[in-house]
């Protein structure tokens, strides 16, 4: 376990010893980048509606039954600015990007693709890493922006709609106005910055280790999802605790 | 074909006692082995015994655990050898790409390295399969071609390199007698037109004795014979008679 922290680890600061390199590799990140875009979009506006409509459901009655319903709107939004949007997110991406990252990395490796790069003094590295986890890292911050946005209407819409909470648009989101700030938006968006790192550069590791035939594959995309979902967890405890000081 | 230049010259290449275990089996026992520029060497054996190991050693991507590999002289290990010469391997597989298409993946070296605008690395895609028999195949996907045909992609992508040094590894396995001696006409064709040095594993006694000006018999990771064709039809050792003269007539052995 030691050893695979330490070389993600170092693989992370090599691919940041590379960034000068990613202007010449810009339409391998463009690519990259528009396919978790592409894949990732529709789930996204979709996870994030309902999430949303859940938080309004569950808290909307209780706030209500207190007098507080007012104060829906601004729970639903900082819950999701702050924790709910970058998390979930983050779990999306690393499980339908980082499993695809892991796959293909991990066939190339064991297909010997990643070799005829190498023989070719072509840098897996500066080739398959850097434009994954550039990419990631632009589109990650971008999904959970639109996911925010997208999860503030679902609770709208729910609060509205909901004959147990009824609060008009207008009062959800003065409410929301009135609590969350652009600090709390910017907190989520750099959490997710990191939670991109994390996937990118763990699940390109899991995939460049790949060993043996399909079933390796098959263990790496695995691997890639836990050990990501793991880590996007416990750095979202230590993130949360340096962001409240 | 483009004439060859003087720099197209094949490059001496030396084994100096190279070992490699991976756990705790040793696959290579101390192999020595030397290579004359512009050489066919042929390195076969039975499975298992080491061979490509050996390859992806001289091509450098495997560290030795003892001894050197040298080219021209000059160590491998050493810092800026590997970028020095230009050395090409064709794998097994192939080792296409799938992402890309076969002028993509014909034209990887000049465009990621930059060496020539996009036009001219166009040009020479086409040229480069046209030397290896191929024509039209560059929009192509690698998983629409035959296994004959991804190996052909494969040389004609190490023929983009302009290589000094061209490795394969079993070129003509899981290929029908016919591509077989296609691209045994490749690699011979090489060495009469840009003198590259070649090593070829195989277990494809045809192509062996077809191509190579010298053959090395490798078993249990020790060199146990090597020397022209000729010379090694003529070897007693059971292993190597057994292995030359093997024939595949389960019937009569019923």
């Amino acid at each position: 376990m030691f050893q695979n922290i330490g070389e993600i680890v170092l693989l992370f600061w090599r691919a940041l010893l590379a960034l000068p390199l990613a202007w010449r590799h810009r339409q391998k990140v463009f690519d990259q980048f528009f396919e978790i875009g592409n894949a990732s979009l529709l789930m996204v506006c979709v996870l994030s509606f309902f999430i949303g409509g859940v938080l309004a459901l569950q808290t909307g009655p209780v706030l209500v039954e207190r007098g507080l319903a007012s104060a829906v709107g601004g729970l639903v939004g900082i819950s999701l600015a702050k924790e709910l949007s970058p998390v979930m997110m983050a779990i999306l991406i690393a499980g339908r990007i980082g499993s695809a990252m892991a796959a293909e990395i991990g066939s190339m490796r064991v297909y010997q693709e990643i070799d005829a790069l190498r023989t070719m003094n072509i840098n897996p590295l500066h080739y398959l890493v850097l434009p994954r986890v550039l990419a990631i890292a632009v589109a990650l911050p971008m999904l959970v922006t639109f996911s925010i946005l997208v999860g503030w209407l679902g609770g709208a819409l729910v609060a509205f709609s909901n004959d147990s909470i009824a609060i008009s648009f207008q009062v959800f989101f003065a409410n929301l106005h009135e609590v969350v700030e652009l600090g709390d938006v910017a907190n989520g968006v750099f959490k997710s910055l990191c939670f991109a790192l994390i996937v990118g550069v763990v699940s390109c590791h899991q995939g460049l280790v790949t060993i043996g035939g399909p079933r390796g594959i098959g263990r790496s995309v695995t691997k890639a999802v836990v050990n990501s979902i793991v880590l996007i967890v416990i750095f979202d405890y230590i993130l949360t605790r340096m962001l409240l000081n | 074909m483009t004439a060859p230049q003087n720099n197209q010259h094949g490059v001496a290449v030396g084994v100096r006692g190279l070992r490699k275990r991976f756990g705790r089996h040793e696959v290579l026992k101390g192999i020595d082995l030397e290579v004359q520029p512009g050489e066919i060497l042929v390195i076969m054996g039975p499975s298992g015994s080491g061979k490509s190991v050996l390859l992806r050693h001289i091509i450098g991507l495997e560290p030795p655990d003892e001894g050197d590999i040298v080219i021209n002289d000059e160590s491998i290990q050493s810092p800026g050898v590997m970028g020095k010469y230009r050395l090409a391997m064709v794998f097994q597989s192939g080792a296409l790409l799938n992402s890309l298409t076969v002028g993509e993946n014909v034209g990887l070296y000049l465009s990621e390295h930059r060496l020539k605008p996009p036009e001219e690395i166009a040009a020479i895609v086409t040229e480069k399969l046209e030397a290896v028999g191929l024509e039209g195949v560059e929009k192509k996907m690698p998983n629409e071609l035959s296994g004959g045909m991804k190996k052909r992609v494969a040389i004609a992508r190490a023929l983009v390199i302009e290589p000094q040094l061209i490795l394969y590894d079993e070129p003509t396995s899981e290929l029908d007698p016919l591509s077989a001696i296609v691209i045994g006409e490749e690699i011979f064709k090489l060495k009469q037109d840009i003198h590259v040095t070649s090593l070829v594993v195989t277990h494809d006694r045809d192509l062996a004795f077809g191509v190579a000006d010298r053959l090395a018999f490798i078993h249990e990771g020790r060199i146990l014979a090597i020397g022209t064709p000729d010379e090694m039809k003529r070897r007693s050792e059971p292993v190597i008679q057994k292995f030359l003269h093997a024939d595949f007539n389960p019937k009569n052995q019923l």
